[in-house]
């Protein structure tokens, strides 16, 4: 070989794509990766808005969701605490096409392949992508109780976990029952998306029935041995406020409801009758995950590498949300949810764009519970990515719970709210 | 045919323009990371640090990067009182909260 080509294979060399990394090259490429994201909650919505901002618009991306509207499950309490109503809580997803320019499409995936790295909608074509982003939030396992699809499909029983029509009609059951009534909610066993929301729940409806119908009861029927989140918080406020309405009882694992006759069963304790029945069944990821072979844990979450929140069993599928087999210590949250979004938006980017994977990331959570109207307690926590381990831990000495229920986190509360829904969807 | 010079001149060009595309693409991904770490107070404080109108949660867009510290400290030894920032303050270290104020310093208000 002559020595100017040697010289020439040396420019080439020096100019290839590997070496040039964040060059032209990998620009260019990333301009035309196919990079789609399934559901547009906390964590999808704030995926698709994240890799197109930390690409500088250079990525394109596609969200698929089905619901026209974003309708926030957290607040979704205060809906049927009488404080706010469906409109407050609800947000389009307009702002994402016209100021991001994340391009949507409102339809169910019907299928994914992912060894032909494909996904089918439901009304139309099979996609193909380069990245899946894959946020489906929860199904409820109605089937895991007996009678519990009939008495949902007939609109008896409600879960209104899921915010939107749900919620309205759990209000209007809640205004429509007499004083003196009782409302049961039901709490599966952990894990289950938002830890503190039930005790919310029946901190609202405790509030409102104090103010409409203050002959009447709130009874919690909780599959787990104790309040699973901010326990002594909330046990305080409903002894100091809702003393003669709230009765928590522990260990009542559901097992049959009879929405006719406003029965549940359980494994061990006595039958229960109540006026309202909102029984929680037990959740799993989204049934598009399920369907995919995606949920490795006993086949109801999705197992992860907490790097890049990619998938341990498909590549270039990036898990999010609550469908995500959690780190320790880590709630099936929105503003979690949220924050995976943003190390996974930057783990593609740099995927896509020949640049290094952030070697230590960290996540942040904040959740507030409204006891009341205006009296709010939270739990924060922070979570460092541990290389060691390769999962986030919380970092000691980090995190805690308010010391009491107070106002001024209400005003902080409903601020998060809106600077949340801001960060996720405009 | 090139000389053994010019061979030599333009190996050294190659492996200093290498060296060049290597650390400017360690510079794009630090500066990548540093945008998604700050991101993470996005969900209270705005997307980059800019909040929606009449926030009771300050926005830190454009704070002097001194003060951001300064006040991250104080939130960590219990010279600030907070409702949370003294719990999640606590889950940073220097290095991180200095990464931080640079970032927000750095945004327009």
């Amino acid at each position: 070989m002559k020595r100017r080509h040697l010289l020439q294979l040396g420019l080439a060399v020096g100019a290839s794509p590997a070496l040039l990394g964040h060059s032209v090259f990998a620009q260019t490429a990333a301009s035309k990766a196919q990079v789609i994201v399934i559901g547009g909650g906390y964590g999808g919505a704030t995926a698709a808005k994240y890799i197109r901002v930390l690409s500088n618009y250079n990525i394109p991306v596609l969200l698929i969701e089905p619901q026209s509207d974003f309708v926030s499950c957290p607040m979704s309490n205060l809906v049927l605490g009488g404080s706010k109503n469906l409109k407050d809580i609800t947000t389009t997803y307009d702002a994402l096409t016209q100021k991001h320019g994340v391009k949507v499409i409102r339809d169910y995936v019907s299928s994914i392949d992912t060894d032909k790295k494909t996904i089918s909608l439901s009304n139309g074509p099979t996609l193909p992508y380069d990245k899946l982003v894959l946020s489906p939030g929860v199904d409820m396992m109605f089937d895991s109780i007996e009678g519990l699809k009939a008495a949902n499909d007939n609109g008896r029983i409600l879960q209104a976990w899921k915010a939107g029509a749900e919620t309205t009609a759990l209000r209007k059951q809640l205004q429509d029952m007499p004083n003196g009534g009782v409302y049961a909610l039901t709490i599966p066993e952990a894990p289950y998306r938002c830890p503190p929301g039930p005790y919310e729940r029946a901190s609202q409806v405790a509030h409102y029935f104090k103010q409409a119908k203050p002959k009447s009861k709130v009874l919690i029927l909780d599959a787990n041995p104790d309040v699973t989140s901010k326990g002594p918080l909330f046990k305080k406020f409903w002894s100091e406020n809702y003393k003669d309405i709230i009765e928590f009882r522990p260990n009542h694992k559901v097992t049959a409801v009879d929405g006719q006759a406003g029965l549940i069963k359980f494994d061990v304790q006595e039958n229960v009758r109540a006026n309202i029945l909102n029984v929680l069944p037990d959740m799993r990821a989204g049934s598009i995950a399920v369907q995919a072979g995606l949920a490795t844990a006993n086949k109801r979450w999705c197992g992860v590498n907490y790097l890049t929140f990619e998938s341990t069993v498909a590549k270039d599928i990036h898990i999010l949300g609550d469908a995500m087999l959690a780190a320790p210590a880590m709630p099936k949250s929105a503003h979690m949810a949220n924050s995976h979004a943003k190390v996974a938006a930057s783990a593609i980017v740099a995927q896509l764009s020949g640049l290094d994977i952030n070697p230590s990331p960290f996540l942040t959570n904040t959740c507030y519970s409204y006891v009341s109207d205006n009296m709010v307690v939270h739990v924060a926590s922070v979570h460092q990515f541990n290389l060691e381990e390769k999962t986030y831990k919380t970092v000691p000495g980090s995190g805690g719970v308010s010391s009491e229920a107070n106002t001024l986190e209400a005003t902080y509360a409903w601020n998060w709210a809106q600077n949340i829904w801001a960060d996720s969807l405009l | 045919m090139p000389s053994n010079f010019s061979v030599l001149k333009n190996l050294f060009f190659t492996l200093c323009l290498t060296a060049w595309v290597f650390q400017a693409n360690a510079q794009e991904s630090e500066k990548l990371h540093q945008r998604a770490n700050a991101a993470m107070c996005a969900n209270c404080h705005g997307s980059e640090g800019r909040t929606v109108e009449n926030s009771a949660v300050p926005p830190l867009a454009g704070l002097p990067r001194d003060y951001l510290i300064q006040q991250m400290q104080a939130y960590k030894d219990g010279s600030r009182k907070a409702t949370v920032m003294h719990q999640i303050s606590k889950g940073f270290s220097d290095a991180q909260i200095a990464s931080m104020a640079d970032y927000f310093s750095a945004q327009p208000r």
